[in-house]
């Protein structure tokens, strides 16, 4: 388990993190949300026992970190933002010289090599210089080369930043894989679909501090709605959407480009009334559906701002 | 130890996998080596020197500055040609001749008259080209000794010398406010000199062109090269291999330093900081890895040298070994210490290479240091460069034995550790998150 306790870290004036605590569990994927600057690297780093921080502790199934050769530090493995492959060395080479860095050598090591490459997808390609790969091989291979000595917690900086939508998914399907290993993932990001694909639990940070810490569905529960019902209206001249806030379980109603989006706590009791309604007052609709709030939902309510717009 | 060995082995095969930056590595210094070594002596230091223009102005046309012009002419260091005042004047101030003589009307036979009495000298006007300060030093050298060469030469046996001698003994003999013993002891010079004349043309001995006659200068002189043994001849190469192999190295130190300030703003750098490395083996991989780049490309540089030019090992060979080690491990401190002060890639770039710079210059790679100040001179015993220089050339063309090649090491091997301190008290660890 990875337990993060009172976190504070400042650069001179800025303070870049101040008090971020959380836990991981085995085969646990948390989340860390946030727009850039949020502190969310930094937290990283100061788990990875990259930076030292001014106050707070990480411990690693109870022991914290202490000094470079740790033993402890085995049990990490990172897979940094910015790549972390040498250009001009082939990808066998590289997995060989990090490998080694965890004195990993002979038959453990080919071993370990073999299994990473097979995983991400590159076992054809090891021969060749990293130089030659795609963005996407590259991300791939970045993240096989933080798996060679089998750390227990993975911390994973935006490791799809730059990447393709096919690349991105092959990624994915890697996490996935690990998590079913057992695999401790922390996974830091700013794109909210993809912590909302991965993450058991999401860790929202904002200006260095934690604002939420909850199951996406936990998250849902701080919204003023849980479910918006979608109407795409046949005739939405004059339409006056807060005539619709009187109706019971109508927490909000606006309309936008012919589409009417209802906000509601509970789907099955709301819906029907508000159909009805409509009927009853002449508004005929050829297109209903329903949507969850996303992420972005969530973290505008929490600081009154859009994610988006935060970046 | 794995991953130190790794880290090293690392270093290394990134290195020798760019073959491109290898063979500019070694091509470069090869070639500007070659060309100073070429300029500096070449091999048994013979090479051919251009020779300093020199224009002469003869207004006087007299037998003497007619002999002046062929003694000068004779010079193997000259090129002499004859012109014109506006000319001559006009070709040294476009740079294209080194200096122009002016001989005077009236030269030969003022020249004469001073030779014996003493009277009013007449001057030789030399313009000269004031960006070689150097040749002029040498042309007023070359042009002393040929006017005494030619105008002794007239006056003991020329035409207008026994003329001058005759007149010279009249006045001797008129001049009233001359003191007795003088005026005998000129007439007895004068008298020998007539007498000699006289018997010469007897005999005609002396007819011109004729070597005989004239005051020679009373020496020659026989340079030879000191260098490690008899018959040994001294190789330019050997010194200009060692400089431009040093000013290399250095930079590819600088290069290592820029390398590892740049790893430190990169991912890499993350990871490796994220596995259980001490900072003695992040750094020392460096360390070691870089020194033995360095000892590479200087054995390399020392090889080519001595297949191709001839340079040989004349001092001792382990000498030689422990000056390229210490050395090398030096530039390797000073890539760390470059990493460690450097704030951003861009402005560390441009002070350090302004700094190895200045470090080869002083040190003696370019250009001898004995041409600098005497004070220049003293400074350089700080750099690094100086003492890695004096120990290469000790060991090469030098012949030194191996204990001359103990106060280089010595000194590279302190400045080592100072740069080593420098870099592991200075080196940023955290990462700019």
């Amino acid at each position: 388990m990875l337990e993060v306790k009172g976190l504070t870290k400042s650069y001179g004036k800025l303070t870049a993190v101040s008090g971020v605590s959380f836990r991981a569990y085995h085969r646990e994927t948390i989340g860390l949300l946030g727009p850039n600057g949020a502190g969310k690297t930094t937290t990283v780093s100061i788990i990875a026992g990259l930076v030292s921080p001014d106050s707070g502790e990480v411990l690693i199934e109870g022991k914290p970190v202490q000094g470079d050769t740790d033993p402890v530090k085995r049990k990490i493995g990172l897979v940094p933002q910015d790549m972390a492959l040498y250009e001009k060395l082939s990808a066998h080479d590289n997995l060989t010289f990090f490998a080694a860095l965890y004195s990993l050598t002979g038959a453990k090591a080919k071993q370990a090599i073999t299994e990473a490459l097979s995983l991400v997808g590159l076992s054809d390609r090891a021969g060749d210089k990293v130089e030659r790969f795609s963005g996407g091989m590259k991300r791939r291979l970045n993240l096989a080369a933080a798996l060679l000595h089998d750390p227990q917690i993975l911390l994973l900086d935006e490791p799809t930043v730059g990447v393709d939508p096919q690349s991105r998914n092959a990624i994915f399907e890697n996490l996935e894989t690990l998590k079913e290993r057992g695999k401790t993932l922390v996974y830091t990001t700013h794109y909210m679909e993809e912590a909302e694909r991965l993450c058991d639990r999401i860790v929202i940070i904002d200006h260095g501090k934690v604002i939420a810490d909850d199951t996406l569905q936990g998250l849902h529960t701080l919204l003023p709605v849980t479910n918006i019902i979608a109407i795409e209206l046949d005739h939405a001249d004059g339409f006056k959407p807060e005539a619709m806030l009187a109706l019971a379980g109508v927490k909000s109603a606006a309309l936008e480009q012919g589409t009417l989006r209802v906000g509601v706590h509970d789907l099955s009791r709301d819906a029907p009334g508000i159909l009805r309604w409509l009927a009853e007052n002449g508004h005929s609709y050829h297109h209903v559906s329903s949507e969850r709030p996303d992420l972005e939902t969530v973290f505008l309510t929490l600081t009154g701002r859009s994610l988006r717009d935060s970046q | 130890m794995i991953s130190f060995l790794a880290l090293v082995r690392k270093d290394l095969k990134l290195f020798f996998n760019d073959r491109r930056a290898v063979i500019v590595s070694l091509l470069v210094p090869i070639l500007l080596a070659s060309f100073f070594g070429y300029l500096f002596g070449g091999q048994g230091g013979n090479a051919e020197t251009s020779k300093v223009p020199v224009l002469v102005i003869d207004q006087d046309a007299s037998d003497i500055s007619r002999g002046l012009i062929i003694q000068l002419g004779s010079d193997k260091n000259l090129d002499v040609k004859p012109s014109t005042f506006e000319v001559a004047r006009e070709a040294v101030r476009k740079g294209k001749a080194t200096a122009a003589i002016v001989i005077p009307k009236d030269f030969g036979r003022d020249a004469g008259r001073a030779l014996f009495t003493g009277s009013a000298k007449p001057e030789l006007e030399v313009l000269y080209d004031p960006s070689h300060q150097v040749e002029l030093g040498m042309v007023t050298g070359i042009l002393s000794g040929a006017v005494m060469q030619a105008v002794s030469k007239e006056m003991f046996t020329g035409k207008s010398g026994r003329e001058m001698v005759n007149e010279s003994l009249a006045q001797v003999e008129n001049d009233a406010r001359m003191s007795a013993d003088d005026r005998k002891a000129l007439r007895d010079l004068l008298g020998g000199v007539k007498e000699l004349n006289e018997q010469q043309e007897k005999t005609g001995a002396s007819g011109p062109g004729e070597s005989s006659g004239g005051l020679n200068m009373p020496y020659q002189t026989r340079e030879r090269a000191v260098t490690s043994g008899q018959n040994v001849e001294y190789n330019g190469y050997a010194h200009s291999f060692g400089g431009m192999g040093i000013q290399f190295i250095l930079f590819m130190g600088l290069d290592a330093g820029i390398a590892l300030l740049m790893l430190r703003q990169s991912g890499l750098w993350q990871r490796l900081r994220a596995a259980p490395l001490s900072r003695t083996v992040l750094l020392g991989s460096r360390a070691v890895s870089a020194s033995l780049i360095a000892g590479f490309l200087l054995l390399m540089l020392f090889g080519f040298a001595r297949v191709v030019f001839g340079v040989h090992i004349r001092g001792s060979f382990a000498g030689l070994v422990g000056v390229c080690a210490a050395f090398s491990l030096m530039t390797a401190a000073f890539g760390l210490m470059v990493a460690a002060l450097g704030e951003t890639v861009e402005a560390t770039r441009g002070y350090s290479i302004m700094a190895t710079l200045i470090m080869v210059m002083l040190g003696g790679a370019w250009v001898p240091t004995f041409i600098f100040p005497k004070w220049l001179q003293r400074l350089t015993v700080v750099t690094p460069t100086r003492w890695a220089m004096d120990g290469l050339d000790g060991m090469t063309w030098r012949g030194l034995g191996f204990s001359s090649a103990l106060a280089p090491i010595a000194v590279l091997l302190g400045f080592t550790f100072l740069f080593g301190m420098v870099a592991v008290m200075r080196f940023r660890w955290g990462t700019d998150a």
